[in-house]
This record gives C-alpha cells, sequence and structure tokens, in this order.
C-alpha cells in the first residue's frame, strides 16, 4: 500500500515553484499558506472528525460499562481485560485488519480508534465513581437520597475531575492514532504525511506534523479548561 | 395505618421517640450488638447515649434512621414504627450529623444545606431563606459562607454547618453520632455551648452519642448508658451521677462524680442568701457560673463566702461554702435546694 | 479467525525474517531509549534535587503525552530527512517526558524526613543524593523508565513508515507479506511490548532497597487518573 521512501524527493509542480520548493527546504511558508485551503484545511476538519465521533462513541461505551460494573462488580474484569487487549494492538495493523471486514471506509478506522478509547475512560470513570469521599456517600444515604440520586448528585460530580482527566487523555491519544489511520485512506492530517512519504517533499511533512501538534495541544489545553470549570470547589482555598 | 399516613414525611416539631425491646443481632455472631432496648425519649430532650467501645451504642442510633436494620423489636417515632415508613422517607424527616461530617465537597454551603429540602420539592427562594436562618442560628456568617465551599471552612465551621445541613427541612428528630469528636477541646467546647443555645432556641429531639462522660453531662437531659448492647442505666445527670446503678457505673463515671455533680448547676440555680449590708463578701462570680468553678474559687480564696452577680454585675446575693458542698454529700448535710 | 491461524504459521516460517526485523526493531528502540535516558534522567534527578521547576516537570509530560507520534515522526522527517538517526529522534521526544517528569517527582518526593536525618549527620548535598534521594527514588523513576520503553517499542512500528526498518516493516508490507504477515508482526510487536515490561518490571525490583519493596512498587501508569494538570 505504501512504497517505501522515493530516493530522489519529487517536487510538486504547482503554480508558483519558488526558490524554497525547488530546493525542498524543510518548511517554505508561503507555500503552506498558499495551499491551506486546499490541502490542509479539509484534513484538519476530516481529522477532528475522526476524533470526535471516536471519543464520543468510546465514551458512550466506556461510560455506560463503567456504570454497570459500579454497580454489579464482576463486569469489571472482563471489559477491563477486553479493553486491554484492544489497546494493546498496533495502530497500523488494527487498521489494515479491519479493511477485508468493513472496507476502506472511515467505519474501519472509528472501530480501531473507538476501541483503543475503551480502557482509559473505562478506567477513569470507574476509578472516578470510587474514589468518591466515603463521608459524602454516608451523609448522602442518611439523608435520605436514593440510590440513583446519590449517583447523579453526589457521585458523578464528584467524579467529573478524574471522568474529564479520562476524554482528555482519550482525545489527545485518539488524535494521534487518527494520524495513522491515513494508512487506509480516510483522510485527515496523516494524508500530507504519507503523500509526503512518497514524494519526499518536505514541507508537507512539517507543516501536515505541525498541525497535527497544534490539535493535539490545543485539544488538551481546552479540555484542561473544561476540567476547571466544571470543578469549582476544586479550586476554592481555604482562605 | 392509612396510606396517606404512611407518605407523610415527618416534619415540623419535635418528636417522641421510644425504643421496644430493640434488638440487633450480626449474622453470624452470637453475642446481640443491641439486646432488647427499652426506652423513651420525650419530644424535645437531648438523650446521650453512652458507653465503652463496642457498647452498641452507635449501633442503637443507626436502628433509629434503619442505616441498620432491626433484628427484633421495635422503634416508633411519635407511636409511628419505623419500620412502616419507607426508607428514604424516613431519613428525610431525621437530622445525621457524624464524626466525619460528610459535607458534599462539590457544592456550596447553600447547597449542602438544600439538600434535603430540594428532595422534598421546596421552592427555591424558600430554601435560600432556610438556609440563611440556619447558618445564623449555627454562628456564621450567610452572606459571606453561603457561596463558598466545604473545602474553605476549619473542623469545626464544617461541622456546624453539617448541624445546620441536618435541620434544614425543619426534621423533628436528630441524630449526632460523636459530631463533635474530630475537633480540638477549645472548639469542642464553643461546639457545645453553641449547640445547646441552638437547642434552646429550637428545641428538636436528639439523639447523641458520645464517649465522654463529661460531653453527656454537659449535652444530656437524660443520659443512657450501655454496656455489652444491654441499658444499664436511664437517668437524669445528676442521678446517674448521684446513684449509679452499680459498680460498672461507678467507674465509669469516675471516682469524682460528686464533683462531676457540681458542673450539672449553676449559681442561679442555688437559693440565695441575701447580700449584707456592708457589701459584696468573698469573691464574686455572675450567677452563670457552675458550682464546680465556684467550689474551685472558694478554694483558691480560702474563702467561706461568695456573691453572686446578676446579668448586669450587680451583686444579687450570697452563697455559703457548706451549701455548695452540702448538696453532693449525705442528705443530712443539705442546707438548700436546687 | 483463518488469519490467525495462518499468522501463527507465518511466524513459524518466517523466524529468520522476524528475529532479524525483532533485532531491528530493539536496535533503534533501545538507542532511543538510552539517549532519552541521559537526556532526562539526569535532568529530572537535579531539579528534584533542588526542589526547582515543578512547574515545567510536570507539565513537559502532559505537554509530552499530547503529542502525535507520527506528527513528530513526520516533522522530523522534514526537518532532519530520513534515516534511522532522524526516526531516533522522533522517539528520543515522544519518550523523554515522562521518564523526566517521573524522575523529577521521585526524588522530589523522597521523604524529607531522610533527607533532613541524613544533612543532620553531615552528609553533603551530593552525598545525600546518592546515597539517600537516589536509592529512595529508584522503584518511582524506574516506572517512568519502563512506561517510556514501552511506549518507544509500541511506537517504533511506525518507524516503518519512514524507513526505519524493525517490525514495522512486515506490518506496512500487506502486499509483501499478506495479511497473516500483518497479524504476525502485530504478535510479534505486541509480544515484545509485553516482554518489555516484563524486563523493566524485573529491573524495577531488583534496584529498589531491600527495605522498600513489597510496598506496592508505585508505577505511574498511563493512563493516569490525574487531575494535576497545567
Amino acid at each position: 500500500m505504501i512504497a517505501p521512501i522515493a530516493q530522489e524527493p519529487v517536487i510538486p509542480e504547482f503554480e508558483r515553484a519558488s526558490e524554497c520548493i525547488r530546493e525542498n527546504r524543510q518548511f517554505c511558508f508561503d507555500w503552506f499558506v498558499d495551499n491551506f485551503d486546499r490541502e490542509f484545511a479539509p484534513r484538519l476538519l476530516e481529522h477532528i472528525e475522526l476524533t470526535a465521533i471516536a471519543v464520543g462513541i468510546g465514551f458512550a461505551i466506556s461510560f455506560t460499562a463503567a456504570l454497570i460494573a459500579y454497580t454489579r462488580g464482576w463486569f469489571e474484569t472482563p471489559f477491563a481485560l477486553l479493553a486491554a487487549f484492544l489497546y494493546t494492538i498496533p495502530s497500523l495493523a488494527f487498521f489494515q485488519l479491519m479493511v477485508p471486514i468493513t472496507g476502506l471506509t472511515v467505519t474501519s478506522a472509528e472501530i480501531a480508534l473507538v476501541s483503543y478509547t475503551l480502557l482509559i475512560l473505562f478506567r477513569n470513570t470507574l476509578t472516578g465513581l470510587r474514589e468518591v469521599p466515603e463521608d459524602a456517600r454516608v451523609a448522602a444515604r442518611a439523608m435520605g437520597l436514593t440510590q440513583w440520586q446519590l449517583l447523579r448528585r453526589v457521585e458523578l460530580p464528584l467524579a467529573l475531575p478524574a471522568i474529564v482527566a479520562g476524554i482528555r487523555i482519550a482525545t489527545v491519544t485518539t488524535i494521534s492514532l487518527a494520524t495513522v489511520a491515513a494508512f487506509i485512506g480516510v483522510g485527515g492530517l496523516g494524508q500530507p504525511i504519507f503523500n509526503a512519504i512518497q514524494s519526499g517533499f518536505k514541507t508537507e511533512f512539517v507543516a501536515a506534523g505541525l498541525l497535527a501538534v497544534l490539535l493535539a495541544l490545543v485539544a488538551d489545553a481546552l479540555l484542561v479548561l473544561l476540567q476547571r470549570v466544571l470543578t469549582p470547589w476544586a479550586r476554592a482555598r481555604r482562605a | 395505618m392509612t396510606t396517606a399516613e404512611r407518605e407523610e414525611p415527618l416534619s415540623g416539631g419535635a418528636a417522641g421517640l421510644a425504643f421496644a425491646e430493640a434488638t440487633k443481632v450480626y449474622p453470624g455472631r452470637k453475642a446481640p450488638a443491641v439486646s432488647n432496648l427499652t426506652l423513651e425519649i420525650p419530644a424535645s430532650e437531648i438523650c446521650v447515649l453512652i458507653g465503652p467501645s463496642g457498647s452498641g451504642k452507635t449501633t442503637a442510633m443507626q436502628l433509629v434512621n434503619r442505616l441498620i436494620p432491626l433484628t427484633a423489636g421495635d422503634i416508633t417515632i411519635d407511636g409511628r414504627s419505623v419500620k412502616s415508613l419507607d426508607e428514604t422517607e424516613l431519613r428525610r424527616g431525621i437530622g445525621y450529623v457524624f464524626q466525619q461530617i460528610g459535607l458534599f465537597p462539590h457544592m456550596t454551603v447553600e447547597g449542602n444545606i438544600g439538600t434535603v429540602p430540594r428532595l422534598l420539592g421546596w421552592p427555591k427562594e424558600r430554601i435560600r431563606a432556610r438556609a440563611q436562618e440556619l447558618l445564623e442560628l449555627v454562628g456564621l456568617d450567610p452572606e459571606e459562607d453561603l457561596p463558598r465551599y466545604p473545602s474553605q471552612f476549619s473542623g469545626g465551621q464544617q461541622q456546624r454547618i453539617g448541624v445546620a445541613r441536618a435541620m434544614a427541612a425543619d426534621q423533628p428528630l436528630m441524630l449526632m453520632d460523636e459530631p463533635f469528636g474530630a475537633v480540638d477541646p477549645i472548639a469542642r467546647d464553643r461546639l457545645q455551648d453553641d449547640f445547646l443555645r441552638l437547642h434552646a432556641e429550637v428545641p428538636k429531639t436528639v439523639v447523641f452519642v458520645t464517649h465522654d462522660i463529661d460531653e453527656a453531662i454537659k449535652m444530656g437531659n437524660r443520659i443512657a448508658i450501655l454496656r455489652d448492647g444491654e441499658l444499664v442505666q436511664y437517668d437524669t445527670p445528676d442521678r446517674i451521677l448521684a446513684e449509679p446503678a452499680n459498680e460498672f457505673v461507678a467507674d465509669f463515671v469516675g471516682a469524682d462524680r460528686g464533683l462531676k455533680r457540681l458542673v450539672v448547676w449553676e449559681l442561679r440555680d442555688l437559693q440565695l442568701d441575701p447580700v449584707p449590708p456592708d457589701g459584696a463578701v468573698g469573691p464574686s462570680l455572675p450567677d452563670s457560673t457552675s458550682l464546680r468553678d465556684a467550689l474551685s474559687q472558694m478554694l483558691v480564696d480560702g474563702a467561706e463566702q461568695l456573691t453572686v452577680l446578676d446579668g448586669d454585675g450587680r451583686p444579687k446575693g450570697t452563697v455559703a461554702l457548706e451549701a455548695i458542698t452540702g448538696l453532693i454529700g449525705p442528705e443530712k448535710k443539705r442546707t438548700v435546694e436546687v | 479467525m483463518q488469519t490467525f491461524v495462518d499468522a501463527i504459521e507465518f511466524l513459524f516460517d518466517n523466524l529468520g525474517l522476524i528475529w532479524d526485523k525483532t533485532l531491528e526493531h530493539l536496535a533503534l528502540s533501545g538507542a532511543a531509549v538510552g539517549v532519552a535516558l541521559v537526556l532526562a534522567i539526569p535532568l529530572g534527578v537535579w531539579l528534584g534535587h533542588l526542589h526547582r521547576g515543578s512547574f515545567l516537570a510536570i507539565n513537559v509530560s502532559n505537554v509530552g503525552r499530547a503529542l502525535p507520534s507520527l506528527a513528530v515522526i513526520s516533522i522530523g522527517l522534514g526537518v532532519l530527512g530520513v534515516g534511522f538517526l532522524n526516526v531516533m529522534v522522533a522517539l528520543v521526544i515522544l519518550a523523554a517526558p515522562v521518564m523526566l517528569t517521573n524522575a523529577y517527582v521521585a526524588v522530589n518526593q523522597v521523604d524529607p524526613d531522610a533527607v533532613r536525618a541524613a544533612r543532620g549527620m553531615g552528609m553533603r548535598p551530593l552525598q545525600t543524593l546518592l546515597r539517600v534521594e537516589l536509592p529512595l527514588a529508584l522503584p518511582l523513576m524506574f516506572a517512568g523508565i519502563r512506561t517510556a520503553a514501552v511506549y518507544v517499542v509500541a511506537t517504533a512500528p511506525l518507524a516503518a513508515l519512514a524507513g526505519g526498518g524493525g517490525l514495522g516493516d512486515v506490518i506496512v508490507n500487506q502486499p509483501t507479506y499478506g495479511p497473516e504477515g500483518v497479524v504476525a508482526g502485530s504478535i510479534a510487536i505486541a509480544a515484545l511490548a509485553f516482554a518489555t515490561d516484563g524486563v523493566f518490571a524485573l529491573l524495577q525490583h531488583a534496584v529498589t532497597p531491600r527495605g522498600l519493596r513489597g510496598r506496592g512498587e508505585e508505577r505511574l501508569v498511563e493512563p493516569r487518573v490525574d487531575t494535576a494538570a497545567a
């Protein structure tokens, strides 16, 4: 599917083959700006889409699983084992192995990406719930909260920091893995990288790489912010 | 019991509580944790459950709000068996305060206090007003403290909030399990005083568990001494100190029980002799001083009399040393009544 | 299922190939881990000893964890070109942050009473570091090295895309090795990752001072339930 790196870099024939391009320098800024809308912007959006879907579905599955494991302890081990197993499959292999089953489609990529989120989201949600302070639980029970009310009003809010931390790690990991997904042709920021592997065009390497790194760091920062917004009590300190 | 009665939550005023042969046996254990406990707590009284560890005092309390299920016997609140109500309904009518406090860290003080009212469907304004009222009652500042989070308060303050939370829905009964155990002695003293003041204003029925006999004497209208799950003596602090039922109780209350009795009364409880025309004699103490402190002062000063001051600091009478010592001595030596 | 069986066959039929590729893989991973070690550990230990730079030390791993591995390799390819060295640099960038943070936290959190006792006994700072802080910090520090090593071994397949060789070669060349090759390569990598984890776990146990053993040797596991953020 991917040929080994060409010995002679193949310089793209675009309108302005500037000196920078002809010499295949590391990063031609002008080329980047010119081609951003055509080459990179759609890839960026695809990447965000891939990530969002994966984390969304992964969270839905893991959250439900964690709630089940929280109330029925026996469920934890089988699910955790499954999630851990999926996590150890090397990404390149996972994507490829999906192809005969679901084709060269986004679905194949998503199945793999979702699988990778399960372990961290499940673990964090479950641990977050379990680490709710016992005395808060006792007080809630004694005050007359039902199991459901206890979960909704006390346990879940207090588990939020851990849950959001899990989402944060899952998102960042998914962004990273989604770059590899381009291996099976589903787009995203991995696409220009794989193109560059064929053509040896340095700017493409650097541009795509930088964009992916930026996306990951911005997502991470936004989620840290979200975590802070959702947990005002964690920042309040004794006067 | 009609369905309507069954569903009505406990609310308002103070409820009478009665244990009727209440028994709790843990599966796999031979000896009962609580054995045929029978006692009656009149409405608005503070009843202290005390005993050595393993005496079943905490278990007995937790039988009331069914945190622990009864094995045999019954417990009634205003005549209604605790078994007749749905568990959660029952608990919404009983305030619960315990040593670890258990404030919800993610809710503001207002949120914490308003937890049960919210469950009962109170409108927001009513909850806020109630929270303000209660915070003042427990000695905190509503405006500053309602929007704050528990982590911003000291242990003693947190427990005050805990008490406020336990009263928010005007529950007629309150269970307190070593509530002031986790704070330093000075803070504990203040908490006890403030709670007694609060109780004078809002006289709910309180079951109070402690292992500290001095706290029991200070807080309780009546004390129930438990041992190995059984009730040994149930009476007022003064009676228990004056006439312990057996050697165990005598040991438990301490060899200084004579002096401890003096803590129960204050100078204002005594019949006073008139102030002599030439002014105060001996040390002058406010009428709110405990007899124990008064005795101590007289011994320190080597005085045989002291002058009692009223609320404005003016002498209103005198008391002789023998009057105080006679109170705890044999009957015939008694010269005054309380 | 059939593919899986074929893959096992493949493994046995191609032991020589798998072995060669594994060695390449280990060479690349080992080099990356080694360089990262040399860069990150001394820095982390030094900062932890001085109890300075906590913001940097802790957040560098947050950032490092966020870096998309292929993207870093990609930037490396663009800036440095193709080749073993360049891929290795990318892997170093991915491995170092965890090591740095763990080394820092490990030394920083050494029981201050033990340090105070050492100073009180007349040990000079360097001696305190070598004889008291480092031994006590080793378990946690090693946990970081272990995590990083496993991460590198698991990420090194991407190096094959950049001509770096290793077991990734087998995985990316489905036309040549067929799906059974892909699965075989994956099994090999997973096995290698577990083995790496196991070896480092043994090493971690071996370097833990006897008095600290069996206390549930700590592991800053990725994924981490960590709310201490930037």
